[in-house]
C-alpha cells in the first residue's frame, strides 16, 4: 500500500482567505462570526459568512456569470488556486484526480432563481447547478482536470470522506496526485433546515459546554493536494495521512446515538489503519458542533476510545461556524497546521463542564503534536475519522 | 469482484430484462413502476419514505437476499440528483412560510445520503457507508470505491452497491427549459432515431450484492470500471481501446456492448461513432428507449449486462443491430450524459 502525503493546502473561510490568514485568526482567538450580510435571509442567527460577494469572486477569478457558476464552485476555485500559487493551472492535469465533497452544492442558485427559470432564459444554465456534481464539474473545468472527477455528498462528513477516497486512490496505486476537499456556501435552504431542527444557536456556539444550545452555520472551501510519498520530494511534504475510517451509526437519520457507536467505530478503524494505539494521538480536532446531541455522543465515543487519558481536544467550529460539507477539509487543514506549528487551538466560548463531560483546550498553546485525529459526523449516521501525522 | 444478486426498478415491469414485452409510455417524464414495498417495509415506515428511499431500500434488500446475505460490510450508493422530492418540498415551504419555523421532516430527508443512511438503518449495518453524486458517473464512482475497498481492506468481503434517482415535479420540470427533456412529446419506443435535442427523463433504482470471492451464486465478474470526466467525441474510440487494453483486451473481444444512446442528437454521436467504428461487428444493445434517461440509469445498463451473462440470451427489444454472438462471456457498458461524465464498466461471465 502506498503512503499518502499532503503537499499543498488552500482555504477560504470566514476567518480568512488563505492558509496564513486562517492560522493568524486561530492564533489570535479571532472568530469569523457575524450576522448574514450576503445571504439574503430574514434570519439573524450568527453565521460564519465569507464577506466576498459572488460578483467580487467572479471578478477576482476572471470568470463571467453567464457560465452558470455557483458560489460553492467560486469558493472552491479560489481555495485550489492557493495550492497552485495563483497559477490557476495544474502542472499535470491529465494524471490528477479530483474528489470533492459538498452537502448542498449549488442550491443557493436554485433557491434564488426557482421562480425565474420560466421567464428568464439567461438564468437557465443554473438549472443543473442544483446537483452537487455540477459544482465539482465547474471547478474541474477551471483547472482543466479531465480524468477522474467525482463528488461525495454525505452531509457534514462529505469532505472528510473525499479526503479518505482520494487517499485510497493513491494507496491503491491508481493515481499519484489527487486534489481532495470540499466546498459549501451558506444557503437559505440549510439555514432554515437547521432552524427547523431547532439546533441553531442565536449566539456564538459553545461546543462541549454544559450550556451549549446549538450550532452556527458557516461557509468555506478547503482543498488539499495529496500525493504518493514515493512520487514527490521530501521538502514539499506538509504531513502524512496515516489513518482513515468511516462507519455508520445506524441509529437515526439526523440524531447521533448516545454512546456514539458510529463515531467509536470510525475512530477505531482509523487507528487500526494507522497501526496506532489510542495513546499515540496528541490532539483531536473534534466534530464538536455545539448541539446537545452531537457533543454528548462524541464525548461518550471519545471516552470509549481513549478511556481515562483523553488527549488534548477542541472544536474549531467556534471560529468558522459549521461549514457542513466543507468542515472535514477545513479541519484537516487546521489539524495539519497544528502539526506544523506544534500548537493546539482553542475551543472558543467554553465555560462549564457538562455532566460527566470532558474539558477541551481553552486557549491555544504550544504542545507536542505528532499525530492528530480529526472527526467529522454527518446526517444519515455517517461518521468519519482521519489521522494526520508529522512526516519524518 | 463478483455480483451475486441484483434487483432493479424502472419504468418497465419487474422482469423486463428477460421478457420480450415492451411497455409503451407516452410522455417525456417516466415514473418508476410501483413495487409491492409492503412485502419488505412496514407501512408506518413506508408512509414517511420518499420514492428514492422506497426504491433504494426495496432493491437493496432484494439484491442482498438473492445473494443470500443479510448485512454487507459496506454500503455504497450513487445518486446524481438525490432526494429531490423532499428538497423541492422544503424549498417551497421556505418560500411559502417566508422562513418561519417549519417542520423538519422534508429537510431531514433531503440530504443526498438519505438513501444510504436509511439502508444502513433498515439493515442495522454499522459498516462503511458512502454516497457519490457525480451526475451520470455516480454509480461508476461506487464501483470504483467498492473495488478499492476490496483491494485495501481485508475486513471487507461483501459490498452492497447501487444507484437511485427520482423525479420531482418542479425540479424535473426545469429540465424541459434547458433542453435536457425533449420539447416534443414522444412515444418512448420512438426515441431512436432522433433529430432533436434532449431525452426522456425517468426514475430508476438498481442494487447489486457484491463479494470479493466467487460464490456458487455469482452472476458476473466486474473486472473493472473507469470514469473520464471529459472526452471529445473524436477521441472516444481511442479511450475505449485504452480502457480495454488495461485488461489486455481488444474491442473485437467483446461479445456485446451496452450503449447509453438516449435520443439527444447533440450527444448520441459518442455512441454512434463506436457503433459504426470499433464495435461495428459486435452485438450492440440499447435500453434507454424503454427506461428513459437519468443519472442512475447506467446501473440499469449494468443490470442488463449481468442478465445477459446469466441467461445467455437477449430479448429482441434491446438489440440495436443484427450481429450475434454464440456465447456471452464479456460485455462492455458505456454511458455518458450531455457529453460529460463518461463511465465504462467491464463485466465477464464468472
Amino acid at each position: 500500500m502506498k503512503t499518502v502525503v499532503v503537499t499543498g493546502m488552500g482555504i477560504v473561510s470566514a476567518i480568512g482567505s488563505s492558509v496564513t490568514a486562517n492560522l493568524q485568526s486561530l492564533q489570535n482567538n479571532s472568530d469569523g462570526l457575524s450576522k448574514p450580510d450576503i445571504l439574503q435571509t430574514g434570519h439573524q442567527f450568527p453565521v460564519g459568512e465569507i464577506k466576498i460577494t459572488d460578483a467580487e469572486l467572479l471578478e477576482e477569478l476572471k470568470l463571467t456569470a453567464s457560465l452558470g457558476i455557483t458560489r460553492a464552485s467560486l469558493l472552491g476555485i479560489k481555495a485550489i488556486t492557493e495550492i497552485f500559487e495563483n497559477s490557476g493551472k495544474l502542472a499535470d492535469n491529465a494524471n490528477t484526480a479530483f474528489v470533492s465533497g459538498t452537502s448542498v452544492g449549488g442550491i443557493d442558485k436554485t433557491e434564488q432563481y426557482f421562480d425565474l427559470f420560466d421567464e428568464k432564459a439567461a438564468l437557465r444554465p443554473y438549472i443543473q447547478a442544483q446537483h452537487p456534481g455540477y459544482t465539482t464539474q465547474k471547478i474541474a473545468e477551471y483547472f482543466g482536470i479531465q480524468g477522474l472527477v467525482t463528488t461525495i455528498s454525505t452531509a457534514c462528513s462529505s469532505s472528510a470522506n473525499a479526503i479518505m477516497t482520494g487517499a485510497r486512490l493513491i494507496q491503491s496505486g491508481r493515481y499519484s496526485k489527487v486534489i481532495v476537499g470540499g466546498s459549501d456556501c451558506l444557503t437559505k435552504f440549510t439555514l432554515n433546515g437547521f432552524n427547523s431542527l431547532r439546533i441553531l444557536s442565536d449566539e456564538p456556539a459553545k461546543p462541549f459546554d454544559r450550556d451549549r444550545n446549538g450550532l452556527n452555520l458557516g461557509e468555506a472551501a478547503a482543498y488539499l493536494l495529496l500525493e504518493a510519498e514515493d512520487a514527490t520530494s521530501d521538502q514539499r511534504i506538509l504531513a502524512k495521512i496515516s489513518g482513515a475510517g468511516n462507519a455508520n451509526d445506524a441509529f437515526h437519520q439526523t440524531a447521533s446515538s448516545e454512546d456514539g457507536e458510529g463515531a467509536f467505530k470510525a475512530m477505531n478503524k482509523a487507528l487500526k489503519m494507522a497501526n496506532m494505539e489510542a495513546q499515540n494521538i496528541d490532539y483531536i480536532n473534534a466534530h464538536g458542533t455545539g448541539t446537545q446531541n452531537n457533543d454528548l455522543s462524541e464525548t461518550n465515543a471519545l471516552k470509549r476510545i481513549f478511556k481515562e487519558t483523553v488527549p488534548k481536544f477542541s472544536s474549531t467550529k467556534g471560529f468558522t461556524g459549521h461549514t457542513l460539507g466543507a468542515a472535514g477539509a477545513v479541519e484537516a487543514i487546521f489539524s495539519i497546521l497544528s502539526i506544523q506549528e506544534q500548537q493546539v487551538f482553542a475551543n472558543l466560548n467554553y465555560q462549564n463542564i457538562m455532566e460527566d463531560g470532558l474539558i477541551p483546550v481553552r486557549e491555544n498553546r504550544k504542545h507536542q503534536v505528532d499525530h492528530v485525529m480529526s472527526n467529522s459526523f454527518g446526517f444519515g449516521g455517517n461518521c468519519t475519522s482521519l489521522i494526520f501525522s508529522k512526516h519524518e | 469482484m463478483y455480483i451475486n444478486g441484483m434487483s432493479n426498478i424502472s419504468a418497465q415491469p419487474d422482469d423486463f430484462l428477460t421478457s420480450a414485452e415492451i411497455i409503451d409510455i407516452q410522455g417525456n417524464i417516466l415514473s418508476a413502476v410501483v413495487r409491492p414495498y409492503r412485502e419488505l417495509i412496514k407501512p408506518m415506515l413506508l408512509r414517511r419514505m420518499s420514492k428514492a428511499v422506497k426504491m433504494g431500500i426495496y432493491t437493496a434488500v432484494k439484491s442482498l437476499s438473492r445473494s443470500g446475505l443479510e448485512c454487507p460490510d459496506a454500503i455504497l450508493v450513487g445518486t446524481g440528483q438525490g432526494c429531490m422530492q423532499d428538497t423541492e418540498k422544503f424549498m417551497q415551504q421556505i418560500e411559502e412560510s417566508k422562513e418561519q419555523l417549519l417542520t423538519p421532516t422534508s429537510f431531514i430527508q433531503s440530504t443526498h445520503n438519505t438513501v444510504s443512511g436509511q439502508i444502513a438503518l433498515f439493515l442495522k449495518c454499522n459498516g462503511y457507508n458512502m454516497t457519490y453524486t457525480q451526475n451520470s458517473v455516480s454509480f461508476e464512482s461506487c464501483l470504483l470505491d467498492a473495488q478499492m475497498q476490496l483491494e485495501l481492506d481485508e475486513d471487507i468481503q461483501n459490498v452492497l452497491i447501487g444507484a437511485v434517482d427520482e423525479t420531482s415535479e418542479k425540479f424535473t420540470g426545469f429540465q424541459k427549459l434547458d433542453g435536457q427533456i425533449k420539447a416534443e412529446t414522444i412515444l418512448n419506443k420512438e426515441l431512436f432515431p432522433s433529430s432533436s435535442p434532449g431525452s426522456i427523463i425517468s426514475e430508476s433504482a438498481a442494487f447489486f450484492s457484491i463479494s470479493r470471492e466467487k460464490t456458487p451464486r455469482s452472476l458476473a465478474n466486474c473486472v473493472g470500471s473507469k470514469i473520464i470526466n471529459e472526452i471529445q467525441s473524436s477521441e472516444i474510440e481511442e479511450k475505449v481501446v485504452e480502457f480495454l487494453s488495461e485488461f489486455d483486451l481488444k474491442p473485437e473481444q467483446m461479445d456485446a456492448v451496452v450503449l447509453g444512446n438516449n435520443g439527444d442528437h447533440r450527444f448520441d454521436d459518442y455512441y454512434q461513432i463506436l457503433q459504426q467504428g470499433i464495435f461495428n461487428n459486435i452485438l450492440q444493445l440499447n435500453y434507454k428507449s424503454l427506461t428513459g434517461e437519468n443519472n442512475s440509469i447506467s446501473a440499469i445498463g449494468c443490470a442488463l449486462a449481468v442478465s445477459v451473462l446469466q441467461h445467455q440470451k437477449i430479448p429482441k427489444k434491446f438489440r440495436a443491430n443484427s450481429k450475434s454472438a454464440s456465447k456471452f462471456r464479456r460485455i462492455l457498458i458505456y454511458n455518458q450524459y450531455l457529453g460529460r461524465n463518461h463511465g465504462f464498466i467491464l463485466l465477464e461471465r464468472p
